[in-house]
């Protein structure tokens, strides 16, 4: 397919190659052209960008699709589709699926499906523990060989150290980072949201912010022992985040990533509903593992995400079952649907000044391509960018469009979100998948998102 | 008045002294009474709990009679909910039901209806369906009641959800040391035991700072949840700028102080929790008996307390662990006084989530 | 809104002590004779003429107070609730003669809710009504045995009974609404 498109007349925003201009993106037989002024004359389609920003498409490094195994809480088609709409062209997912993603042929079989639905790139990350029971070592050689991007037993910690420890010295000779879940189970024990005093009001057991600490500490222990890269899944704490800066000053190989939901909302989302009066609302919908944190941790990850301790926002897309989230707190599961909402709840930050829009797409794009050096694969140089060469994967988006959260029209079949109701403003506007126009507003069939 | 007044009422002149209300209305309920449901006492006011108190004096009194019935709530179905067994609660609020008239339907959930894929929020629609109006629930997870109450048209009456509320509790010990103590402004209330665990403690938390007593809470730095007694203004915030931030009263403003003998000092009334056992982790203290050393609230300790110092125990009593035989049968206690008040208190919450304000 | 004086302080006066006569001469004496004071303005009315009789009969004639919230017939089904007093009937009513008094009957239906209650309180000998202005429409079947002055109201009037204890006077006035 030599079919190419232009994206016409946007602010294009490449924060990985510096660039900030008004400008026509080009794309032509599924890679990046070029960038510049009047290239959209020629081009087979064009998509009209005129007040609106254009930059590479988001690469979300932590989600789960669900699919093998729990089909009725998103499948890899709608998991996809709502990747499409919230403008990420590349997803990794996470392997606690069932079976899990522990052996090639579950590898193959996501890769195979993806590849079907076609609409966006998914990239498996593969079990760090032979069925996630954090035992014994899973095969990462043949994961690797099947192209598994990562190791991971995320929903769960790798709680025992020394198969940690083990973890991280395979995955050194095949050049993959280990991606944890920091969590220290008897620390955590049943806690259901962070032991604060939310926690105390709505009388709830909750995890302290050390449970997540020490094992922080604890991965970047070993990292710097065995010298391998460790990643610090959905970091969360103030604590957590001055572990990692001060881990990267040393020069430890050590990456982190947070969530849109903890850069945004604090416990209080658990038991109050914005603009309410004082009625408690216990709202499973916030209930999300790390939980949602005080003022001063979301500051610290603010901070950290600005000065580079932080180098990647990941959605951690955690769709479920309506029976899952709609019942008394303590059964209700763990996670947030946030794939469709991330950019508009990120776009929170930038009116008041909190974080600027270059550094933003950044943490979308550039930032989390480089933490797992996903650009190192083959076929995917240049992704996270607009350079040429690069894949044609590349999101337009309005900043200034408002629209109003409804659950019920997500393309994720989570409607899992706290969000619900919510009016936010940016919006995406088109996907562009492998120079393919994979997601439109208009086209999307529902008027409004 | 003398007849002179007649001059000045006379009609049409408009110097007429209207210094009274000259509609009488029917008495209708304050206005700020606008309650549906009672889910906890944490957004109650001094006035509310007040009405509260003056409406179960007149329920006492019912209680009174030879004939202890009246037909006030009759053809309203109260069904008592209850996923945890208590035999003292349930029993309360049935009786409660019944003298004010209503019909009552008692529901023993047990986990296992649960296990059966029974879903709370199925089991609350079932009952709406066959004609419930109040839902009386205990359950043992907290927030239980409010899910009940979001997802129904039902009045939901908090009868103890997990570690959150026990707001009739919380209101008929607030009935009690009231009818010993009358206001309880700036009175010292100790509260000692498992605060971590307690519902019973955070309902009166909430309750007795809203009279106005002071509270210091003891008990075992393990069992002391975190948060209390420290910054209570705190701001709370919202989603970036979507919304102001407002302060308001996070926990109840209440002291900790992890020793019981300065604590208990000065102490006008003390309230001792039961220790829960079936709900303590293993670990969380040391052993029962260095929790009796450190924690009971003996006689010695009674003597550092005002004299003629208030005893309550919400029950059932571990004798000789929270309390010893001698203090729970003594006349400081009033932890019989406690169940019989239940009822009028519970019969005037009833009654007036009753009446139909949406 | 105008109102006019109907009894001054010295007419309630007089039509206490002549009650209290009525209800001596009707039961023949102060023999088992409770007198059960309406909330709220019931009460001191029932004060006033047990003290009228205890002025010529010489004999203490117990008082009692009634609280009728409970009783209306309104609740749930209205939604109305109201603010509700204790009651206190000081002695056992079973077998006495009990004059029920309130300032004004009107409709008939504080009355029947009075009766429900004293009846639950035990089953006296008889109940008789007392009260101080009868403003007729009755919705009930209901009348009194004592009356202080009938007053021909319309449903738009109010009619007000105010004591010294409560209300700072001693009068009964019409307040009449006008046409809007």
């Amino acid at each position: 397919m030599n079919r190419s498109l232009a994206v016409r007349g946007g602010r294009v925003l490449d924060p990985g190659r510096g660039l900030d201009t008004i400008a026509d993106v080009l794309v032509e037989g599924g890679r990046i052209a070029a960038v510049g002024p009047d290239l959209a004359a020629g081009a087979d389609s064009v998509v009209e960008a005129e007040g609106l920003v254009v930059c590479p498409g988001f690469v979300d490094i932590h989600c789960h699709l669900r699919d093998p195994g729990f089909e009725h809480k998103e499948t890899i088609e709608t998991g996809t589709r709502a990747a499409a709409r919230g403008g990420f062209t590349t997803i990794c997912c996470m392997p606690n699926t069932e079976p899990p993603i522990d052996s090639r042929a579950t590898v193959e079989y996501v890769l195979r499906t993806a590849a079907a639905v076609g609409l966006v790139r998914v990239l498996p990350i593969g079990c760090v523990s032979r069925g996630r029971h954090g035992e014994t070592l899973a095969e990462l050689g043949d994961l690797a060989e099947a192209n598994a991007v990562a190791f991971s037993d995320d929903g769960s910690p790798v709680a025992d150290g020394a198969l940690m420890r083990r973890a991280l010295e395979y995955s050194q000779a095949l050049v993959l980072p280990v991606i944890d879940h920091c969590e220290q189970p008897s620390l955590a024990k049943e806690g259901v949201m962070h032991e604060g005093w939310v926690a105390t009001r709505l009388g709830l057991a909750g995890q302290p912010a050390a449970a997540e600490e020490a094992a922080v500490a604890r991965d970047i222990a070993l990292a710097e022992f065995t010298g391998s890269h460790v990643h610090i899944a959905h970091i969360s704490t103030r604590g957590s985040v001055d572990l990692v800066r001060a881990a990267k000053a040393r020069g430890v190989r050590v990456t982190a990533e947070v969530t849109p939901h903890h850069l945004t909302l604090t416990h209080e989302a658990v038991a109050f509903s914005p603009g309410d009066n004082e009625a408690l609302t216990y709202d499973t919908n916030a209930k999300v593992n790390p939980p949602l944190r005080t003022r001063e941790d979301v500051e610290a990850c603010l901070e950290g995400l600005l000065d580079g301790t932080i180098d990647a926002i990941a959605t951690d897309h955690a769709p479920h079952a309506i029976e899952d989230k709609e019942c008394e707190f303590d059964q209700a599961a763990f996670g947030i649907s946030n794939l469709e909402t991330a950019l508009g709840a990120l776009l929170t930050l930038v009116p008041g000044g909190r974080l600027d829009l270059p550094t933003l797409v950044a943490k979308l794009t550039a930032g989390p391509v480089t933490a797992l050096g996903l650009d190192r694969r083959p076929g995917l140089d240049g992704l996270g960018s607009l350079a040429p060469g690069a894949p044609a994967d590349v999101v337009v988006f309005d900043p200034q469009r408002e629209w109003v959260v409804e659950p019920e029209r997500f393309a994720s079949k989570g409607r899992n979100t706290p969000l619900a109701g919510r009016t936010l403003r940016g919006q995406v506007v088109a996907t562009v998948y492998g120079g393919r126009v994979v997601y439109t507003v208009e086209t999307a069939g529902i008027g409004t998102m | 008045m003398s007849t002179s007044s007649r001059s000045s009422a006379a009609r049409g002149t408009g110097a007429a002294v209207q210094e009274r209300r000259t509609v009488r209305l029917p008495p209708a309920l304050p206005s700020f009474w606008r309650r549906r449901h009672l889910l906890d006492l944490d957004d109650f006011s001094a006035e509310e709990i007040g009405l509260v108190m003056e409406t179960a004096d007149a329920m006492k009194e019912v209680l009174g009679r030879q004939i202890a019935r009246v037909p006030t709530l009759r053809g309203t179905t109260i069904v008592t909910l209850f996923y945890e067994n208590s035999t003292r609660t349930r029993t309360s609020f049935e009786l409660a039901a019944r003298v004010l008239g209503a019909d009552v339907v008692s529901i023993a959930a047990s986990a296992s209806s649960v296990q059966k894929g029974e879903s709370l929020v199925d089991t609350v629609l079932t009952l709406q369906a066959v004609g419930a109006d109040m839902l009386v629930m205990r359950h043992r997870y907290s927030g239980a009641p409010y899910l009940a109450a979001r997802h129904s048209h039902l009045k939901v009456v908090n009868a103890g959800d997990g570690w959150h509320a026990h707001p009739t509790q919380a209101l008929l010990d607030l009935y009690t040391i009231r009818s010993h103590l009358g206001d309880l402004r700036d009175r010292k209330v100790v509260i000692v035991g498992d605060i971590t665990h307690s519902r019973v403690a955070r309902s009166n938390m909430w309750g007795l700072t809203a009279v106005g007593a002071r509270v210091v809470v003891c008990g075992p730095p393990t069992l002391m949840p975190v948060g209390l007694g420290g910054a209570n203004g705190q701001e709370r915030g919202d989603l970036a700028p979507t919304g102001p931030a407002r302060v308001s009263v996070c926990l109840p403003p209440v002291e900790v102080d992890l020793n019981l003998d300065r604590a208990i000092e000065g102490a006008d009334v003390v309230m001792a929790l039961r220790l829960q056992l079936e709900r303590q982790q293993t670990g969380l203290i040391p052993s029962i008996r260095e929790y009796v050393r450190l924690y009971q609230v003996t006689t010695e300790r009674l003597a550092r307390a005002k004299p003629g110092v208030l005893v309550l125990h919400p029950g059932p009593v571990n004798e000789g662990i929270e309390i010893p035989p001698e203090v729970a049968h003594g006349t400081r206690s009033l932890i019989e006084e406690q169940v019989t008040n239940g009822v009028a208190v519970r019969m005037a919450v009833l009654y007036l989530l009753a009446g139909g304000q949406t | 809104m105008p109102e006019s004086v109907i009894l001054t302080q010295e007419d309630v006066r007089r039509a206490i002590v002549r009650i209290a006569h009525e209800v001596v001469e009707n039961n023949r004496g102060c023999r088992d004779l409770v007198f059960v004071g309406m909330q709220t303005r019931g009460v001191p009315l029932a004060r006033r003429l047990a003290a009228a009789v205890a002025d010529f009969e010489h004999e203490e004639v117990p008082v009692g107070t009634l609280d009728i919230g409970l009783y209306r017939d309104d609740v749930p089904a209205r939604g109305v609730t109201v603010e509700i007093k204790p009651s206190e009937i000081p002695t056992n009513i079973a077998d006495k003669r009990v004059v029920l008094v309130d300032d004004v009957l009107y409709t008939g239906r504080s009355i029947r809710a009075a009766l429900d209650a004293l009846i639950d309180y035990g089953r006296p000998e008889r109940i008789q009504l007392a009260v101080l202005v009868d403003r007729g429409h009755r919705e009930l079947p209901i009348r009194a045995d004592y009356v202080g002055k009938n007053i021909p109201t319309s449903p738009r009037d109010e009619v007000e009974v105010r004591f010294q204890e409560i209300d700072g006077s001693e009068e009964v006035v019409l307040i009449s609404r006008e046409e809007e």
